[in-house]
């Protein structure tokens, strides 16, 4: 088949990434040719601000060298500016001649600086910002000359200003605002910046209204008027007011403009669905997008439009702004100005440097506004684009998500006053400066990148916020993906919702039919989307959907946990963490026989034989004769209790007896993830309720229930959920809970971050305020429970496959 | 020329799972059977941390290492990007029902790769 013909007019971040998209689903489909009117590859845009503050070269910049065009068969015309388009014949034409033809086009030609008619603006050394160009002859200015001025206190004018006084010039920034950077800071945060630029040696002239450019004899600059009749001496003004999308060509063309090409939820301009345009040149409902997030949204469904797949449409973004000026920490994202009906939490401290205001509108957060202070800033913005409630986290929201428990990381929240040395991701031990490199070298945008490259972040997940702030530095700007609906993983496009909502409206019972339903890419998913649709399936329809261990991590086939040389352990159940001599004895006899050479008494109050072989785990689970603990599960893993007052000459409630029936109760139940409860006698709380997913305390006039604490990576303090009296009571609101958990909560998604996703009100409504609904949640729950095997035991049933304990011999298959 | 000898059957290997096969010396191989009964055979030690491949995720021709979750590619043994490195591969076919795999490479190949250790053992050895 003949390929088809695709021209891309403009080669920059936009375009290529819509390439890169293009070529990674159909990389068959086209011969590409590219116009580029700069003489460059395609570089990163928004790093020219490291390269003019010396913090980066040219060469660190470039996204794709000119080999990758090559290897990837695209004719490539650097330095030739397109400037007609014959739409009837279907060819472009650059200005020496060269033409193209094309099956599709798609427009990429960005934007252009706004350059005000100002009297002497065609002078030698008055330039804007705005490629490879403009800040070489920047950094030529900075080492001829002494004056800069920049005209405009926004995110690019401060950034060139920055760069300037980095290489040395005297910089003042004119700014007829009445605050810096007004688009994206209020008054007290834009005042904040001020200082701390001021501090660094940038001088402001603000409200200052600019009437013209003087020249000297020679041609060049040399002054800039005001209308309040002022003048200073500049040897090189720089013009950061602003930028317009660059439809020149475009309206030549005759398609339709305002603010922008104006194009569909496809990228398909109005006028010709031959034509696409991407990036800043394209004004979707209205925006033309600034930022690379935007952008590299549109250019993933420009891509999937262009590959026939017919799926995906653009819906718009949310943006959030960073400066990137190091050593200068801000952040700022939606509706930060506030208004009438809005209302503004703000914590201020000026001599540290810090000021934190967030805007909230009706029950949600709408804007925040950060300085000094932005590890938060990537929660904010999630908890914006999201539009979740946050009633129930209101008191708390201002400290942010990372203000407590954070572990691994040495207590740091301020990637950029870390060193290169220091750890970032406790967990795979890997340095703030390791990530930096492998964003800077391997040209990494996302979090997921920077996780799959470098493992940061990719375990427990607690450095996240900084990880993102360094992607922040050292990629610039807004990288994070605007969808607030993230994909399970890579076979699919289906969220962990998505696929919840199918299986029970669809009633669908097998792995394969829901992937047929949802359309997976892939015929039988992966390690991280089988286990999550397998527990859906048995969470969703109990009895109907039958398990499939196959779709199970090894620990749950194997019913043991695998250890780091492969061998497993073995963890019996104890009922609320009380044993006999009886246990104890074939415990001990059991840890003999088999040779087990470590015995551990573990934080929730059982007995762990590490080291088992796998081939010995069935006669170690028979010998000992004790059921199963779970402790390899997602499922209820243990109940730690308090003596209570059986004992206990402070006990209020017989937590052990509380705690034995809990386990009982809830044993064999699978769920998103690990489960644990802890039942305390008194408000003492020896057995540490506070930080279980369901921690019960036992007061004189009956039982505390607190729901969604967590003792691992970010230490979460359970919140209080209802008191209540009798022990009947404590098992239904439990079961209850944990039911309406299995139900809602995504695979891998413990208590706390499942409360967090739905809001404690939404728990609240279901456990609390509707007892028929609570009672049905307690009986779907028993309903479930009932009948469910001990898989130490009831092999065929838990259809526990024997066959894995006993390895194949080639010896042996030699003789026979 | 090959020395094939029988292993098992197909059907003693689950589908989308594999089994474990000892060898008199050197670390243990694994089968794998894929879900259209494809069956490839892996020396069980992954490249990362020498994690036991019998025991993970097989899904489409990879499987997933359960102690860190790297994709091992079924046919070539190699890890999928970015994580780099790579298992050796086992001859391996299915005849009337029957899994074989080469006497020649169970009794030589890889024999120099070690288990991982753990626990006490591991001190002691460090």
């Amino acid at each position: 088949m003949k390929k088809m013909k695709l021209v891309v007019v403009g080669n920059g971040m936009a375009g290529m990434r819509a390439v890169e998209e293009l070529l990674k689903i159909a990389p068959e489909l086209y011969d590409i040719t590219v116009f580029g009117a700069e003489p460059h590859p395609n570089y990163n845009r928004i790093l020219l601000s490291p390269v003019l503050a010396g913090e980066q070269t040219l060469d660190e910049i470039v996204l794709n060298p000119l080999g990758w065009y090559a290897e990837h068969g695209i004719t490539l015309h650097v330095g030739k500016t397109v400037v007609g388009v014959n739409r009837r014949e279907r060819f472009v034409i650059a200005d020496d001649g060269t033409r193209a033809e094309y099956d599709r086009l798609l427009l990429a030609t960005g934007s252009t600086p706004f350059m005000p008619p100002l009297p002497g603006r065609e002078l030698q050394g008055v330039i804007a910002y705005r490629d490879i160009q403009d800040t070489n002859a920047m950094i030529d200015a900075a080492a001829r000359y002494r004056h800069a001025v920049v005209i405009g206190g926004g995110l690019l004018g401060l950034e060139a200003a920055n760069g300037l006084m980095r290489r040395g010039m005297d910089v003042q920034v004119v700014h007829l605002m009445p605050w810096l950077m007004e688009r994206q800071l209020d008054r007290v945060a834009g005042g904040l910046l001020q200082q701390s630029l001021e501090a660094r040696g940038l001088k402001f002239l603000i409200g200052a209204d600019t009437q013209g450019f003087v020249g000297d004899a020679a041609g060049r600059v040399c002054a800039v008027q005001f209308k309040d009749g002022r003048e200073v001496p500049a040897d090189l003004v720089v013009m950061a007011i602003g930028i317009r999308p660059n439809t020149a060509l475009a309206e030549n063309i005759g398609l339709h403009c305002q603010r922008g090409i104006v194009v569909s939820d496809t990228l398909q301009t109005m006028t010709d669905p031959r034509i696409y345009a991407v990036g800043e040149c394209a004004a979707h409902r209205g925006i033309a997008y600034g930022l690379v997030a935007p952008l590299f949204e549109q250019g993933k469904v420009c891509a999937t439009h262009l590959a026939q797949f017919g799926i995906g449409r653009y819906t718009g973004s949310q943006t959030s702004t960073k400066l990137k000026v190091t050593g200068i920490d801000l952040f700022s994202a939606g509706n930060f100005a506030g208004g009438d009906d809005c209302e503004e939490i703000v914590m201020s401290d000026p001599y540290g440097g810090v000021y934190k205001k967030l805007v909230i509108q009706g029950d949600k957060l709408v804007g925040a506004c950060l300085y000094g202070d932005t590890v938060d800033g990537s929660w904010y913005f999630k908890l914006l684009r999201e539009g979740r409630a946050i009633g129930d986290i209101r008191d708390k929201l201002m400290f942010g998500e990372s203000n407590i428990g954070d572990a691994g990381h040495q207590g740091n929240t301020r990637a950029a006053a870390m060193a290169d040395s220091d750890e970032v991701c406790g967990c795979n031990g890997v340095s703030k400066g390791t990530i930096c490199k492998a964003i800077k070298d391997k040209g990494l945008f996302t979090l997921d990148e920077v996780r799959k490259h470098t493992k940061a972040s990719a375990s427990c997940g607690s450095c996240t916020g900084l990880v993102e702030q360094l992607l922040m530095f050292s990629a610039g700007g807004d990288y994070s993906k605007p969808p607030t609906k993230k994909a399970m993983c890579g076979c699919t496009d289906a969220s962990h919702q998505d696929a919840r909502d199918a299986i029970r409206a669809e009633h669908l019972l097998s792995i394969d039919s829901v992937y047929a339903h949802l359309g997976w890419r892939t015929p039988n998913g992966c390690a991280s989307c089988r286990p999550a649709i397998n527990y859906y399936l048995l969470s969703t329809w109990p009895k109907e959907a039958k398990d499939d261990p196959q779709s199970r991590f090894i620990n749950e086939r194997s019913h043991a946990n695998i250890q780091k040389d492969g061998s497993y352990s073995v963890i019996p159940r104890m009922w609320g963490g009380e044993t006999t001599a009886d246990e104890l004895r074939r415990i001990a006899n059991a840890v003999d026989k088999y040779k087990i050479p470590t015995v551990k008494v573990t934080g929730g109050q059982r007995i762990d034989l590490l080291g088992v072989k796998k081939e010995d785990l069935p006669a170690v689970w028979q010998d000992i004769g004790m059921p199963s603990g779970h402790a390899y599960a997602k499922a209820l893993r243990t109940v730690k209790t308090c003596v209570g007052s059986e004992w206990c000459r402070f006990g209020t409630q017989d937590s052990t007896q509380m705690g034995k029936d809990l386990e009982r109760a809830l044993w064999r139940m699978y769920a998103p993830h690990k489960v644990k409860l802890a039942v305390s006698g008194c408000p003492r709380n020896c057995a540490e309720a506070g930080i279980k997913d369901v921690g019960v305390i036992g007061v004189d006039s009956g039982w505390e229930i607190h729901v969604g604490g967590n003792g691992g990576i970010k230490t979460e303090v359970a919140v209080f959920l209802v008191k209540v009296k009798t022990p009947a009571e404590v098992l239904e609101y439990s079961g209850a809970f944990l039911q309406l958990y299995r139900e809602e909560g995504w695979y891998l998604e413990r208590t706390v971050h499942y409360i967090a996703r739905v809001g404690l009100d939404h728990v609240k409504k279901r456990i609390l305020d509707d007892a028929a609904g609570r009672r049905a949640l307690w009986q779907q729950l028993q309903f479930s429970l009932d009948g469910e095997p001990d898989p130490w035991f009831e092999f065929d049933k838990a259809q526990v496959d024997l066959r894995q304990f006993n390895p194949l011999q080639a010896a042996a298959a030699v003789d026979a | 020329m090959s020395d094939w000898i029988p292993i098992c059957a197909l059907t003693d290997i689950p589908r989308l799972g594999s089994r474990r096969v000892q060898r008199e010396r050197g670390v243990a191989v694994a089968v794998f059977r894929t879900a259209d009964d494809q069956v490839y055979a892996l020396l069980d030690r992954c490249p990362h941390k020498g994690g036991p491949l019998s025991q993970g995720i097989v899904f489409g021709r990879q499987v997933a290492c359960p102690l860190h979750n790297w994709s091992i590619g079924l046919a070539d043994g190699h890890a999928a990007a970015p994580d780099e490195g790579c298992t050796p591969s086992f001859a391996c076919r299915v005849q009337d029902g029957q899994v074989h795999l080469d006497a020649a490479e169970l009794a030589t190949k890889a024999l120099d790769l070690a288990a991982p250790v753990a626990g006490p053992c591991a001190k002691a050895i460090a």
